[in-house]
C-alpha cells in the first residue's frame, strides 16, 4: 500500500491543506466545550446574562469557521480521491497498452479489468473517507486529551487509565475480525464464480442431468459464504458495545472524581461537564478510527493488485536506436534457430526452428494441437520475444526495430475475430488510418465482406456492437482479413483464421489473396489441407519440433505425420 | 458484457429508483417471516438497548445537579453528598452495562437473521436459474444474468443488515429522546427544534443538486468500463495494428469526464454533513444560552442543560442517518426489484404428468412435421421429417444459421417444438421428463466448457456415480489419457477458472472423455473436431467411431472430411433438408453438397 504514496505526490498540497483545516474544524469543535464550561462557571454561577450571550456569539463565530474549515475539506477530498481514481485508471491503462502478450496473459483479461475499474474504486472511496472522516479521529482524540488535560491534570488521569484497554480492545476484536473479513471476500469471491460457471455451462449442466449436483457446489459455496460473514459480524458486534462500556464507565469515573476535586475547591463543575464531553468526542474519534479496520482489508487488498499491473516489467520493449529496413528489401521473414518458452514453463512450446520465406511465397504451417504453429507466428511481430536464437524481418533481427515501424510491415489476422465498436468503416481503417475510400472498398471486396455490407442498409456506416455481437462469426473474420488488407502490408499472417469462414467463401477468399499477395510474404496456421496445399512451402510441426518442410507432393513422400493428416483428410484419388 | 454495474453501485442510490417500492419491500421482508420470532426478540433488544441509552444523560445529569447543588453548598459551609452522588452513579454503571449488552445481543442476533434470509435470497435464485428455459440465457449476455444473482445480492445483503437495526434504533431514539427534552423543558425543546427544518431543507437541496453529478457519475463509470473491457480484450489487434496511442487517447477523454462528474457529486454530497453539523451546534450554542439564562434565572437545575446537551448531541445523528438509511433502503429496494424480477420469470413448461421412461433405447429417432422458430413469428425450421434407425450415424451439414444446431437444442428440449413431434423409440420427446430424455444422450459442444476443480471432477462430471477407474478408461478412449499424464500434476491438475492452464484442443479432449464416460444412448457431437488439429482428431475419429458404434449419433462438422463415412448426410439450408444420402449419392446427385464439397477442395485459380 505505501508503494501507492507516489500517486498521492502530485496531491501534497492539497492534503496539507486537508490536515491544517481538519486542525482548524477540530478546534472549533473542541473549543465550543470549553466555552460551554466558561458559561457555566463565569456566567450562570453568577448570572452574568450579558457574558452568557458574549459567549454564545463567539460559539457561534467558532460554529461558523469550522462548517466552511469541513465544506473546503469536502471540496478537496473530494478532488483528491477522484483525482487519485483517475491517476490510477490512467497509470493503469497506459501500462496495459504497454504489455506485450506474455504480460498480458499473466494477469487475464478478467482480473485486468477489475484492477482498472473495481479495485480503484475501492481506493478511491477509501481515500475519501480517510481525508473526510478519519484524519479527523486522530485530532479530535489528541485534542480532546488536551483539553482534558488543561482543565484538569488529575482527572485526565481516568483518561489515561481507559485508553490502553480501549486500545486493547478494538485491537482484539480488529485482530479476530480483520482475517474473518478477508475470508469473507474469498468466499464471496467462490460464490460468484461458481454462478457465473453455472451461466456459461447452462447447456452442459442440462446435457448431462447435472442440475441437482450444480445446486449442492453453489449451495455449499452459499452456505460456507452465509457461515463466515455471520462470524464475522457477530465478531464487530462485540467492538461499539465494549467501546461504549469502557468510555462509559470512564464518564463515570470522570464524575466521581471530578466531585472530589469540586470538593477540594480545585475544580468547578462547567469544567467537569468539559471533561465529559470531551471524553464523548474521544470515544467518537476511536469509533471513527475503528472504520479504518473495517475498510482496511479491502482496500489494501486493492492496493496490492493496482500496484502489481504498474510494477510489473515489460518484456517487449524498443530499442533504444530502432533500425529500419532498407526500401528495396521487402516481405522476407527468417527464423534462426529460434526457441521459445513461455515465462514459467519448464519446456519450450517451439525448438530450434529455422525457416526463410520471401516476397511473393506462401508459407503454411501444420500440425497438432500444442505443437507450437501459433507460437511462431506470435513471434514474427513480437507479441512475444524469443528465448533463444533470432527472427529477422527484411533481414534485420525483429529486436531492433521500433514495434511500432516492425508492426506496419505486418497484416496479421488473429485466430479470433475482434473487431471494436463503431462502424463497418472504423473498424477496416483500424488498419491504416489515412487509407482512401477506395482502399478501404478494395479491401472489403478482397475479404469477400462486400457482399454482406451491401445488404446492410448503411453499407459501411453500418454500426459494430461492442465486441461486434451484431454480426456472425464468419462476417467477423472477413471484416478482421479487410482490415488486415487495408494496410496493403509486406507480410499477411493468418492465424488459423479461415475456419469461421464456410468452404465456399474460404476458396473465394484464397483466390483473391492469391492475386493480391504478389508482392508480399503470406504465413498462413491451418488445420484444411486443403487450405494450404498449393502453398510455396508448408512447415510441419510436431511437438514443438520442425519435422519436415517442403511442398504438399513433396511432404506426402517424405513426412509420415503430414501424410496422416492429409489422409485423414482427402481421398484417395486426391493423394494421389 | 453490457454496463456492468460493478464500482458504481455504492452511489446507486442515487440513481436506480425501484418501480413498485411498496411491493418490493413487502415481498423482501417476507423472507424475513421464518425468522419472525427471533426478529421480534431482536428488536425487544433494539428497545431495550435504545431505552436505556435515552435514560442515561438523565441520569448522568441527575449526578451533576447533585454534584452543583453540593458545590453552591459549599459556599455556605456544606459540601457534596458523596452518598447520594455514588448511588446515581451506581444506577448509571448499571444502566450503561444493561445497554451495552443488549447492544450486542440485538446485533448478533440481527447478524444470524439478515444473513441466513441472505442465503435463502441465493438460493432462491440459484434453484430459479436451474428451472428457466434456454431462451432466457440465450437472449441475455451472462454479464447481464450475472450483475443481478451477485452484485444485486451482495447490494442487498449488506445494506439489509445494516438498515434493520440502524433504523429501529434511529427511530426509537428519536421518539425517546424527543420525549425526554420535553420532560426536561418544554422550552429548550422549541429552541432545539427551530433549527431542524432548517437542516432538512439545506441537505435536501443539496441532495437534489447532486444528484444530476451522482447520474453523470454513473453513465461515465459506463462507459469506462466498457471501453476497458473492449480494448483489454482486443488487445493482441490493438498491439497488431498500433492502435496503443488512439485507444489511450479515447480512455483518457472518457477518464476525464468522470472525473470531472465523479468529483462534484462527491463534494456535493460531502457538504451535507457540514451543514448539519452546524445547524446541530446553532441549536448547542442555543441551548447553552438559552439554558444559561434559565439556570442563572433559576428555572432550571444545571444537571438538566448537561443532560439536554447530550441528547441534542445524539438527536442530530439519528436523524441524518435514518436519511442516509432511506437512500439505503431504496437502493436495496431496486437491487431487490431486479433480483424478484428474475425470479417472476417464466419458467419452462413442467414436465408431463405422466411421464413415459424407455427402459431400453434403441435409438430410433423421428421427425414428424417439425415446427419451430427462436422468434414465433419467423419460423426457422418449416415442416421437416427425416427419421433416423437405430445405430445410425447422422451428419448435418449445411451453411451458417441453416438450423443446425438449432436440431440439436430441440432434440435435447433446450427449446420445445412449435408444431409437429420428435418422437425416440416412438414416443414423443414431450412425454417424457427432461431427465430422462437427456439421460439418453451424451453430448459434445463447441464450446467447451469446465469448471475450476481437477481435470479428474471435470471428466467425471459426464456421469458422477463413475469410480476413478473408468474415468481414466474414459480419458483414455477420448485419446486424453496421454497428454493428461504429462500434465503438472496428471489427474489431479487444477483447471483455473476459464481453464486457460490447457489448451483449446486440450480442452475438447476432456469434454469428450467426459461424453464417453456418460455412456449415452444416443450421440450428439456439435462441430466438437473444430478446433482439434487434424492429427487429433484423427485419433479422436477412431475412439469416436468405437463410441458411435451400435449408438444413434448426430454429428455437425463444418469439415465434410470428417463425416463421409456417415450412413446418412442431412443437408440443411434455410431451416430446410434440401438434400438427404450417402456421400457418394450425393456427390452423383450433384447438387448443393457437391458445390459445397468442391470448395472445400477447390484449388485456387492462380494456383
Amino acid at each position: 500500500m505505501t508503494k501507492l504514496l507516489r500517486y498521492l505526490r502530485p496531491f501534497t498540497k492539497g492534503i496539507v491543506l486537508v490536515v491544517l483545516l481538519t486542525f482548524v474544524s477540530g478546534f472549533a469543535d473542541l473549543s465550543l466545550p470549553a466555552l460551554m464550561s466558561n458559561i457555566i462557571d463565569k456566567g450562570v454561577a453568577t448570572g452574568n446574562t450579558g457574558y452568557i450571550f458574549t459567549m454564545g456569539a463567539l460559539m457561534l463565530a467558532l460554529a461558523l469557521l469550522g462548517m466552511a474549515a469541513t465544506i473546503v475539506v469536502g471540496y478537496f477530498a473530494a478532488r483528491i480521491s477522484t483525482g487519485l481514481g483517475r491517476d490510477l485508471r490512467k497509470g493503469i491503462f497506459r501500462k496495459v497498452e504497454e504489455f506485450a502478450l506474455a504480460e498480458f496473459d499473466t494477469f487475464g483479461t478478467s482480473s485486468l479489468i477489475t484492477r482498472t475499474t473495481n479495485d480503484v474504486q475501492q481506493l478511491q472511496m477509501f481515500l475519501m473517507m480517510l481525508l473526510r472522516v478519519v484524519i479527523m479521529a486522530p485530532i479530535l482524540c489528541v485534542g480532546g486529551i488536551i483539553m482534558t488535560l488543561a482543565k484538569s491534570a488529575s482527572l485526565s488521569l481516568v483518561v489515561v487509565v481507559a485508553v490502553p484497554f480501549l486500545i486493547f480492545m478494538v485491537m482484539m476484536i480488529a485482530n479476530r475480525a480483520l482475517p474473518l473479513s478477508k475470508s469473507m471476500q474469498r468466499k464471496l469471491d467462490r460464490v460468484n464464480m461458481v454462478m457465473r460457471e453455472k451461466l456459461t455451462g447452462i447447456r452442459v449442466i442440462k446435457a448431462f442431468n447435472n442440475t441437482e449436483y450444480e445446486k449442492g457446489r453453489f449451495d455449499e459455496a452459499n452456505k460456507d459464504l452465509t457461515q463466515t460473514t455471520v462470524k464475522m459480524q457477530r465478531t464487530m458486534a462485540l467492538l461499539m458495545p465494549a467501546v461504549m462500556v469502557i468510555l462509559n464507565f470512564s464518564t463515570i469515573g470522570l464524575m466521581w472524581f471530578g466531585g472530589l476535586r469540586i470538593q477540594a475547591g480545585a475544580m468547578m463543575v462547567g469544567d467537569v461537564m468539559a471533561v465529559v464531553q470531551y471524553v464523548m468526542q474521544i470515544m467518537m474519534s476511536f469509533v471513527m478510527m475503528s472504520m479504518v479496520f473495517v475498510m482496511m482489508p479491502r482496500a489494501s487488498a486493492s492496493a496490492e493488485r493496482i500496484m502489481e499491473v504498474i510494477d510489473s516489467q515489460i518484456t517487449v520493449t524498443d530499442p533504444e536506436q530502432p533500425r529500419r529496413a532498407p526500401e528495396d528489401v521487402k516481405g522476407s521473414v527468417e527464423f534462426r534457430h529460434v526457441t521459445f518458452s513461455y515465462p514459467g514453463a519448464p519446456e519450450p512450446v517451439i525448438k530450434d526452428i529455422s525457416f526463410a520465406t520471401a516476397k511473393g511465397e506462401t508459407t503454411a504451417i501444420i500440425g497438432s494441437t500444442g505443437s507450437g504453429k501459433s507460437t511462431i507466428i506470435k513471434l514474427i511481430p513480437r507479441l512475444y520475444d524469443v528465448t533463444e536464437g533470432e527472427v529477422l524481418v527484411d533481414g534485420i533481427n525483429v529486436r531492433d526495430y521500433a514495434q511500432k515501424d516492425l508492426r506496419a510491415k505486418i497484416g496479421y489476422i488473429p485466430q479470433k475475430a475482434v473487431l471494436f465498436s463503431g462502424t463497418i468503416r472504423s473498424n477496416i481503417l483500424s488498419g491504416k488510418e489515412d487509407a482512401t475510400e477506395e482502399d478501404m472498398r478494395a479491401a472489403a471486396i478482397l475479404s469477400q465482406s462486400m457482399e454482406f455490407i451491401e445488404q446492410k442498409e448503411e453499407q459501411f456506416d453500418s454500426p459494430i456492437a461492442q465486441g461486434g455481437t451484431n454480426v456472425s462469426g464468419g462476417q467477423k473474420q472477413r471484416l478482421s482479413i479487410a482490415r488486415a488488407a487495408v494496410r496493403e502490408p509486406e507480410i499477411y499472417i493468418f492465424d488459423d483464421s479461415f475456419s469461421a469462414l464456410d468452404f465456399k467463401t474460404d476458396a473465394a477468399l484464397r483466390a483473391a489473396l492469391k492475386k493480391k499477395t504478389q508482392d508480399a510474404a503470406v504465413i498462413i496456421v491451418a488445420q484444411r489441407i486443403s487450405t494450404i496445399m498449393d502453398a510455396d512451402r508448408i512447415l510441419v510441426m510436431d511437438e514443438g519440433q520442425l519435422i519436415g518442410v517442403g511442398t504438399h507432393r513433396e511432404l506426402l513422400n517424405t513426412c509420415e505425420i503430414y501424410r496422416e493428416i492429409a489422409s485423414s483428410q482427402l481421398t484417395a484419388e486426391e493423394l494421389a | 458484457m453490457s454496463m456492468r454495474m460493478g464500482p458504481g453501485r455504492h452511489q446507486a442510490s442515487h440513481y436506480g429508483k425501484p418501480k413498485d417500492f411498496k411491493g418490493t419491500l413487502k415481498r423482501l421482508l417476507g423472507y424475513l417471516k421464518p425468522y419472525r420470532v427471533s426478529l421480534g426478540v431482536a428488536i425487544l433488544f433494539i428497545l431495550l438497548a435504545t431505552l436505556f441509552s435515552i435514560l442515561s444523560p438523565k441520569v448522568l445529569g441527575m449526578a451533576t445537579t447533585e454534584l452543583f447543588s453540593g458545590f453552591q453548598r459549599m459556599a455556605t459551609g456544606g459540601g457534596i453528598d458523596f452518598e447520594a452522588v455514588g448511588r446515581i452513579l451506581i444506577v448509571l454503571g448499571i444502566i450503561y452495562l444493561l445497554s451495552a449488552l443488549f447492544n450486542y445481543i440485538q446485533q448478533y442476533m440481527i447478524a444470524g437473521i439478515s444473513q441466513k434470509t441472505m442465503y435463502n435470497l441465493r438460493k432462491d435464485v440459484d434453484e430459479k436459474l436451474a428451472k428457466l428455459p434456454l431462451n432466457y440465457f440465450d437472449t441475455r449476455t451472462y454479464g447481464e444474468i450475472l450483475s443481478r444473482v451477485t452484485n444485486d445480492v451482495d447490494t442487498v445483503s449488506t445494506s439489509f443488515q445494516q438498515s434493520i437495526s440502524q433504523l429501529i434504533t434511529s427511530v426509537a431514539t428519536v421518539i425517546g429522546i424527543l420525549v425526554m427534552m420535553l420532560v426536561i423543558s418544554p422550552w429548550l425543546s422549541l429552541i432545539a427544534l427551530i433549527t431542524l427544518p432548517l437542516s432538512m431543507l439545506a441537505s435536501m437541496k443539496v441532495v437534489k443538486r447532486s444528484q444530476g453529478f451522482f447520474k453523470g457519475q454513473q453513465i461515465s463509470i459506463g462507459e469506462l468500463n466498457g471501453h476497458v473491457e473492449e480494448m483489454y480484450t482486443g488487445h493482441e489487434v490493438i498491439k497488431l495494428y498500433g492502435r496503443e496511442k488512439q485507444v489511450t487517447e479515447e480512455f483518457d477523454k472518457i477518464n476525464d469526464k468522470l472525473f470531472d462528474n465523479a468529483w462534484k457529486a462527491q463534494f456535493c454530497s460531502s457538504i451535507i454533513m457540514p451543514i448539519i453539523g452546524f445547524v446541530g451546534n446553532l441549536g448547542y450554542i442555543l441551548v447553552c444560552v438559552g439554558g444559561g439564562v434559565m439556570v442563572s434565572a433559576g428555572m432550571l437545575p444545571l444537571g438538566d442543560i448537561q443532560a439536554f446537551i447530550q441528547y441534542l448531541r445524539q438527536f442530530n445523528q439519528p436523524i441524518s442517518q435514518t436519511a442516509n438509511i432511506a437512500n439505503i433502503i431504496q437502493s436495496t429496494v431496486a437491487a431487490a426489484e431486479r433480483i424478484f424480477e428474475v425470479l417472476d420469470e417464466q419458467e419452462e413448461v413442467p414436465d408431463t404428468d405422466h411421464p413415459v421412461k424407455l427402459t431400453s433405447v434403441k435409438g430410433e429417432v423421428v421427425f414428424e412435421n417439425v415446427t419451430f422458430g427462436y422468434d414465433k413469428e419467423h419460423p426457422l425450421i418449416k415442416n421437416l421429417n427425416f427419421s433416423v434407425k437405430p445405430g445410425q450415424k447422422i451428419a448435418i451439414v449445411g451453411p451458417t444459421g441453416a438450423g443446425k444446431t438449432t436440431l440439436v437444442n430441440l432434440l435435447m428440449r433446450f427449446y420445445d417444438v412449435d408444431g409437429g413431434r420428435i418422437l425416440i423409440d416412438g414416443v414423443d420427446i414431450m412425454d417424457m421428463t427432461r431427465d430422462d430424455l437427456r439421460d439418453m444422450f451424451g453430448m459434445v459442444l463447441q464450446d467447451t466448457w469446465s469448471f475450476k476443480g481437477t481435470i479428474r471432477e471435470n471428466i467425471r462430471y459426464g456421469d458422477l456415480g463413475q469410480n476413478d477407474k473408468n474415468v481414466v478408461k474414459a480419458a483414455d478412449a477420448a485419446y486424453a489419457d496421454h497428454f493428461i499424464r504429462t500434465l503438472p500434476g496428471g489427474y489431479e491438475m487444477i483447471l483455473n477458472e476459464d481453464a486457460s492452464n490447457i489448451s483449446q484442443g486440450q480442452k475438447q479432449l476432456l469434454t469428450i472423455a467426459r461424453a464417453v464416460l456418460s455412456d449415452p444412448s444416443i450421440l450428439i457431437l456439435d462441430e466438437a473436431t473444430s478446433s482439434v488439429d487434424t492429427r487429433t482428431e484423427l485419433l479422436i475419429q477412431k475412439a469416436m467411431n468405437k463410441l458411435t458404434e451400435g449408438r444413434t449419433s448426430f454429428v455437425i462438422a463444418h469439415r465434410l472430411s470428417t463425416i463421409r463415412d456417415a450412413d446418412c448426410i442431412l443437408v440443411l439450408k434455410d431451416g430446410d433438408i434440401i438434400e438427404t444420402g450417402s456421400h457418394e449419392e450425393l456427390m452423383a446427385q450433384g447438387g448443393f453438397y457437391k458445390t459445397l464439397y468442391n470448395s472445400q477442395f477447390a484449388q485456387p485459380e492462380a494456383g
